[in-house]
């Protein structure tokens, strides 16, 4: 059994559209299916509106599927929880206490009944992971976006979460910035063993990070159209991948999969494959 | 601080026109307030003599008569207002008889019921406004007793208050305590109601319980909020406690003013008045100090 399953989820909201009757249905997506194994790292990709982020919160606990549900490590999840630490699009940091006390409120939660020194010392081999050391005694407001994503990584690594849910983590933050997070990222996922899935919009972004990538049709009733794996060599690094034949390939692919809205043919899927 | 400082940009800079303003307001006030020298020409012994008796006039020490200064009908100038507050300041905390006690007393009474008012209204609207804020369903079902109470004047309870507890001290009290409730209450309903969705969400995620939910997130989120309605409050408290004070003769600086009128002292009402706005200034100020500790910049 897989350490992760989305078991034939289905998502279904009362429809708000114009004129539509009392229980009118809208369907976001239907019948998502998938597993991600111990220390994987699966992002999904999919135009907006296809309830990527609704499927995360499902998998978070924020929401419920209408149908169907996630089993993480043997047991159906169900409120949110320390073993599902969300990495949030905006953040989603305290502003009222500084970058160290918001880290150190998820340490002190996941690990009950350590003393103040444990929980300082954990929180600050956290911080000193993302580059935050100089940044730990200052309010969020006081940090740059970057700055504060750091923070929100740190702070659900250092829960130490089965599984880190990330949605689109690095959307609102430049273009500069948003590469040395994803490096950093990389070593912390690499140095904890964890398994994380992340959504998000951005091919490049996908491809350097994933070990596969689950791709959503177009929204209403979006379904999953199909899983590539991402069999590029690791450690990799953003300037030579892009010479890789192998690289502009997948990328080709996924691009050709988001504007035409359809998975590549079967015979294609097989020659790509066969590469 | 050298005055080459004080230039246009200076932080100090705009201090210069408060002077200035506050300057040109006393000598306006000065000399519209200036009585004129008493005249005595054209005037025959008899008429002299007369207002003399009427103590209209009096004689000065080179036995020239001037104008009774106890007698002016105008509005007092900034001089007499400051002779007064002399006098005033002279013995701040005696008290010389049953209504007369000093400055500094008539502060104290004042802050006494002003601020247990203003807290015991604080502490039930705090609570009360969480209840509502954070229950769609108790909102619903006492939004209509808050709709109806709200804009009842603070004042137009005081008899009903009189009444029923029968001590013109609580009365004042539960006065303040009407006039600060409603802001607050509000504020906070509305701050508690409106933390965003990820606060919580962070909340719910590292499993904190239901105390430190609300210690740790829902209170320190909606704090802006709360303080801004605190301010509101604060400023309804102190225009209810003046006429409190009045109505039901309670010594404080609200009662000093119509102390000050019956004893036909209009520069002792002068006074009062500008007590009031300075003790209204430094209280309001520690609010605003008191908040700034508690709120935070929106990330």
């Amino acid at each position: 059994m897989s350490y992760l399953q989305v078991d034939h989820v289905t998502k279904i909201y009362p429809s708000l559209e114009p004129g539509a009757k009392k229980g009118d249905k809208f369907v976001v997506f239907e019948g998502v299916n998938f597993n991600i194994e111990k220390g994987e790292f699966v992002s999904m990709i999919g135009h907006s509106g296809c309830g990527k982020s609704t499927l995360l919160n499902i998998m978070a606990g924020f929401d419920d599927a209408t149908k169907g549900g996630i089993i993480l490590d043997g047991r159906e999840t169900s409120s949110p929880g320390l073993d599902r630490m969300v990495v949030f699009q905006n953040f989603a940091l305290m502003p009222w206490i500084t970058a160290y006390e918001n880290v150190a409120m998820a340490v002190r939660q996941s690990h009950k009944g350590w003393s103040k020194n444990e929980v300082k010392e954990w929180t600050m081999k956290y911080l000193k992971m993302m580059n935050l050391e100089s940044a730990a005694n200052r309010r969020p407001s006081m940090l740059s976006g970057g700055m504060r994503q750091r923070v929100g990584l740190a702070r659900a690594f250092a829960a130490e979460p089965k599984i880190l849910l990330l949605d689109e983590p690095f959307a609102q933050i430049d273009a500069l910035t948003r590469g040395s997070i994803q490096e950093e990222l990389l070593r912390m996922w690499e140095a904890t063993n964890s398994t994380v899935f992340m959504v998000t919009h951005d091919v490049d972004e996908a491809i350097l990070l994933s070990n596969r990538i689950a791709m959503m049709g177009n929204g209403p009733a979006a379904e999953l159209a199909e899983i590539i794996d991402i069999d590029l060599p690791r450690p990799r690094v953003r300037a030579e991948l892009i010479d890789n034949p192998r690289y502009n390939e997948l990328r080709n692919h996924i691009l050709k999969f988001l504007v035409t809205g359809k998975a590549a043919s079967q015979k294609e899927s097989s020659n790509l494959k066969a590469i | 601080m050298t005055m080459n400082k004080l230039t246009v940009g200076s932080k100090y800079a705009p201090y210069l026109l408060t002077l200035l303003i506050l300057g040109v307001f006393l000598m306006i006030w000065s000399s519209l307030t200036r009585v004129p020298k008493f005249d005595p020409s054209g005037k025959d012994e008899m008429a002299l003599m007369m207002l003399e008796m009427n103590g209209d006039i009096i004689r000065d020490e080179n036995d020239n008569f001037v104008n009774n200064p106890d007698k002016i009908e105008t509005i007092p100038g900034p001089e007499k207002v400051y002779e007064k507050a002399k006098e005033e300041f002279k013995a701040p905390f005696t008290e010389k008889g049953t209504n007369d006690h000093g400055i500094g007393l008539l502060v104290a009474y004042t802050l006494e019921r002003f601020l247990t008012g203003f807290l015991a209204a604080t502490v039930v609207a705090v609570i009360l406004g969480m209840l509502i804020g954070m229950s769609k369903f108790l909102f619903t079902a006492l939004n209509p007793f808050i709709q109806i109470l709200k804009p009842v004047s603070p004042l137009a309870w005081m008899p009903l208050l009189l009444y029923s507890v029968k001590d013109p001290f609580m009365t004042s009290v539960l006065v303040v305590f009407m006039a600060s409730l409603w802001p607050t209450m509000a504020n906070t309903a509305f701050g508690v109601s409106n933390i965003k969705n990820d606060y919580l969400r962070v909340g719910q995620m590292v499993e904190l319980g239901w105390f430190q939910r609300f210690w740790k997130v829902v209170l320190p989120a909606s704090a802006p909020a709360i303080f801004a309605g605190l301010r509101i409050s604060f400023g309804s408290a102190l225009v209810a406690v003046v006429p409190a004070e009045m109505l039901l003769g309670e010594l404080g600086v609200g009662y000093l003013s119509w102390i000050e009128w019956n004893n036909l002292d209009i520069s002792g009402v002068i006074f009062a008045i500008l007590v009031v706005g300075v003790v209204g200034f430094i209280l309001d100020w520690g609010l605003q100090k008191l908040a700034s500790r508690f709120t935070y910049a929106e990330s």
